[in-house]
């Protein structure tokens, strides 16, 4: 879980991640390679899923299609999926595979940009500010799916601001602050630590 | 016209629309994908055309010869067209999109070369096609068998078309990279072989449209650039993007052409008006108007907010001590120049110093304005017909009409402008090229006033400036002080919110800066030099030609200001110079100069994305120890 304010560097860290930016030193590491000078369709094949904050549903394909695009074969050590899986994961996709993209709630949209990225059988995952602008009960569920998603074994990196959500799924969280990580420890232990939580998290 | 008579223009449409809309359905294509505007795609219409008449020979003709040769030739331009994606385009993805523009328009100019290389400058027409050589009756008149054919292969390549898209992985793949080609490389796509299929796909189709016309059209060395004014056109009435709605505009357009060759000449509240002419400019007045009535197009859609949003432009920042000094220098040197040299080199000084106004005028609005304008030369031409028909028509002293000339093309740039500014990127691009076309068109067909394709001979300048010196120092001033003047006002408070209208439209409408009409004068001013430039051009060569003001010279403009980099203050000067130097050294020296100008450009295009001015920066930067100003800037 990265925690952190608003511009505190949480979404820039996940796009440097699957490399849509380009870092300007350091390294990183996935799957026991440096990735961070490769294109990102070769991070993603790797097996490294990313769910961007704002979406990003291609609008002119229907549910169908949008999944398509984002499917790759299966490989080794991580969870399979396939359309009819992640139906019963999101079972209001299930219900309107024609639709176009553009004609969704955020809600369901939220749903489908998940499931895409899950079409690529990734073995870690990428979630950007899943909880964004959604109604209550919707985040509920979209907690529910994480917990879901971590059972079946998949790594899952959350960016958050809304720490009563994290609390519900993370285990460890790591806060950010102007790009450097400030606090690492146990999802438990930050909630107990008001102190921190006053310095790095309180607006 | 009789009802059969309607029938057969009707079905002559339809058949002139097949090519039509396959040029447009592939340039729409490698667009939506690449956004690469590829301006070589009439050079691979072209192409397909010469060599289906070459393989035709070569496989021995009859019927192998003729549909094996099409379609030989069609997959050959395709692997054309695979190859210029890997070799040339793959390097310049990340460059500005006017540069690969530039970059497809060498690519052209070296096509061309190649084509009059290994075909000659003979217009060469094909055979009949076998099995379809005959013609068929249709209600009483005689319709050639082959253009019933192309009617039908149009609606069979859309429906392919439409297939591939909606019905194979590779089709959605597509769509979705359309839309948002980075969310697509996050999720494992990968583009490098996307884009390259897109573009060999887009070539097939450019390649089949020519090849098709085989025995309808001669293959002709200008087909290219009137191929892709016309594919454009379609591509932005149907809608960028759009395979659909090229369709539906290749048919619109071939069916209104169509129709003015068959009404002919009309007599009209007793004046004959000559709709057959009108072809020259019908596509171009459709364009304009489905522009102003929907700007994206018959089918097309608001293009989405840029995700990435662009580099940011570097801020201009007032040229440096240094710099100003330098500038003294050479305009020092350029007053004193007629003292060393004479005769030729004053002339082609002349027309430096002439194509460097009309270059920072328009940087002025693309770099500056923002706004891309791909018929500048309508207020060239504009300026040097409006000078020139004063002095010769209106019997206007030379130094009135030198200085009304201007103000005609300012009255021209505040008409078109007005419909221009209320676009944005490449519709606005497109809208000011439909504009120079039909002013082209105008001068080219108005005989008796304009002179016609003769253009009007005999303007010269008064007597005291008819020396080559007097004219050099009235050209020096004259763009001196225009040059001067566009350069100061991007520093005054004007310049200031033109530039914050560019950079972010929504918050300077917020702070109270009325974008548009900012937009509007900024467009006026640049055509009111132009204008000048174009005067001053009228007057130093004695006669002029609807050329002024044609696309080419637009042309020219644009690759003058992207040589020097579009966002550099002196880089428009710099790529005048260049350019027209280039143009006179290498056009009198070389049968091929236009191969070898493009080889030219695309080697610059490759090796300084940022343009000339850019690059010289960059190495001011480095040879100061990187104190100077950003290279940019300069």
């Amino acid at each position: 879980m990265l925690l952190g304010r608003n511009g505190a560097g949480k979404s820039t860290t996940m796009k440097s991640l699957i490399g849509l930016v380009r870092p300007l030193s350091g390294e990183i590491a996935f799957a026991g390679r440096r990735v961070e000078r490769l294109q990102p369709y070769q991070i993603a094949r790797l097996g490294l899923g990313y769910v961007p904050e704002e979406r990003r549903i291609f609008t002119d394909l229907n549910v169908m299609e949008n999944l398509e695009v984002g499917r790759q074969p299966p490989r080794e050590n991580a969870p399979r999926w396939t359309p009819e899986r992640l139906f019963e994961l999101f079972p209001n996709l299930g219900r309107m595979r024609d639709r176009p993209g553009g004609r969704m709630s955020g809600g369901e949209q939220q749903m489908l940009t998940i499931a895409r990225t899950l079409m690529g059988n990734p073995s870690a995952i990428l979630l950007d500010e899943p909880s964004e602008g959604l109604a209550p009960v919707i985040v509920e569920q979209m907690a529910r799916t994480i917990l879901e998603l971590k059972r079946e074994g998949l790594c899952v990196l959350l960016s958050e601001q809304n720490l009563h959500f994290a609390q519900l799924v993370a285990d460890r969280a790591y806060i950010v602050e102007k790009g450097q990580i400030r606090y690492s420890g146990s999802m438990a232990e930050l909630a107990a630590d008001d102190a921190v939580r006053e310095q790095y998290l309180s607006v | 016209m009789t009802a059969s008579a309607i029938l057969i223009q009707f079905l002559n449409g339809l058949a002139s629309a097949s090519s039509l809309f396959m040029v447009a359905a592939g340039l729409s294509l490698i667009f939506g994908v690449t956004r690469i505007v590829n301006f070589a795609h009439g050079s691979l219409y072209m192409l397909g055309l010469y060599l289906s008449y070459s393989l035709f020979e070569l496989l021995g003709g009859g019927p192998l010869g003729f549909w094996g040769g099409v379609i030989a030739a069609a997959l050959i331009v395709a692997v054309f067209g695979a190859l210029v994606e890997v070799l040339l385009l793959r390097r310049i993805y990340h460059a500005p999109e006017l540069l690969q523009l530039l970059a497809t328009f060498a690519l052209g100019l070296i096509v061309k070369d190649v084509a009059l290389w290994v075909w000659g400058p003979e217009d060469l027409l094909g055979p009949r096609a076998p099995g379809l050589a005959g013609a068929v009756e249709i209600a009483g008149r005689r319709f050639p068998e082959y253009d019933l054919f192309l009617i039908a292969i149009g609606p069979l390549v859309l429906g392919a078309l439409w297939l591939l898209l909606t019905r194979t992985r590779w089709g959605t793949l597509v769509r979705a990279a359309t839309e948002d080609r980075e969310m697509a490389g996050a999720l494992g796509v990968n583009q490098r072989w996307l884009f390259t299929g897109v573009f060999a796909l887009g070539s097939l189709l450019a390649g089949l449209g020519g090849a098709l016309q085989l025995p309808r059209e001669p293959a002709q060395l200008f087909l290219d650039l009137s191929v892709i004014s016309d594919a454009f056109v379609v591509v932005v009435v149907g809608g960028l993007g759009s395979i659909g709605g090229a369709f539906l505009a290749a048919l619109l357009i071939a069916e209104i052409k169509s129709f003015c060759i068959g009404l002919g000449d009309v007599t009209l509240f007793g004046a004959v008006f000559s709709f057959s002419k009108l072809t020259l400019v019908v596509e171009f007045i459709v364009m304009a108007v489905v522009l102003v009535l929907r700007p994206w197009g018959l089918l097309g859609r608001a293009p989405a907010v840029a995700r990435s949003s662009g580099a940011v432009e570097p801020p201009l920042v007032l040229p440096s001590p240094k710099l100003r000094l330098a500038g003294l220098a050479m305009l020092a040197a350029l007053v004193l120049l007629p003292a060393v040299f004479s005769g030729y080199t004053l002339i082609l000084m002349i027309d430096i110093m002439i194509f460097a106004l009309f270059s920072v005028s328009l940087f002025f609005i693309m770099g500056p304005g923002g706004m891309h304008s791909f018929g500048h030369a309508a207020y060239f031409g504009l300026g040097a017909y409006g000078a020139g028909l004063l002095a010769l028509k209106g019997g206007v002293p030379m130094e009135l009409a030198l200085a009304l000339g201007p103000l005609c093309a300012a009255i021209g740039a505040l008409a078109f402008g007005w419909f221009c500014v209320r676009l944005s990127g490449v519709y606005l691009a497109m809208l000011t090229l439909a504009f120079s076309q039909i002013a082209w068109s105008i001068v080219f067909q108005w005989d008796a006033f304009t002179g016609g394709s003769n253009g009007l001979v005999g303007i010269w300048p008064a007597a005291w400036l008819a020396s080559k010196e007097a004219y050099y120092y009235l050209a020096l001033s004259g763009c001196g002080l225009g040059v001067f003047a566009l350069w100061r006002i991007l520093y005054s408070p004007f310049g200031y919110a033109l530039r914050a209208g560019r950079d972010s439209p929504l918050r300077a409408d917020a702070i109270g800066i009325d974008v548009r009409t900012l937009q509007w004068a900024g467009f006026t001013l640049a055509g009111l030099a132009a204008g000048l430039a174009g005067a001053l051009y009228a007057f130093s060569k004695g006669s002029i030609s609807p050329e002024t003001l044609s696309v080419p010279r637009s042309v020219d403009g644009l690759v003058m200001v992207l040589l020097g980099g579009i966002q550099s203050l002196t880089g428009p000067v710099w790529g005048a110079i260049v350019f027209t130097w280039l143009q006179d050294v290498v056009a009198r020296e070389i049968d091929y100069w236009r191969a070898v100008l493009g080889a030219i450009i695309l080697l610059l295009v490759l090796a300084f994305p940022g343009g000339l001015a850019g690059a010289l920066g960059r190495l001011a930067t480095r040879l100061s120890g990187g104190k100077a100003a950003p290279g940019a800037a300069t």
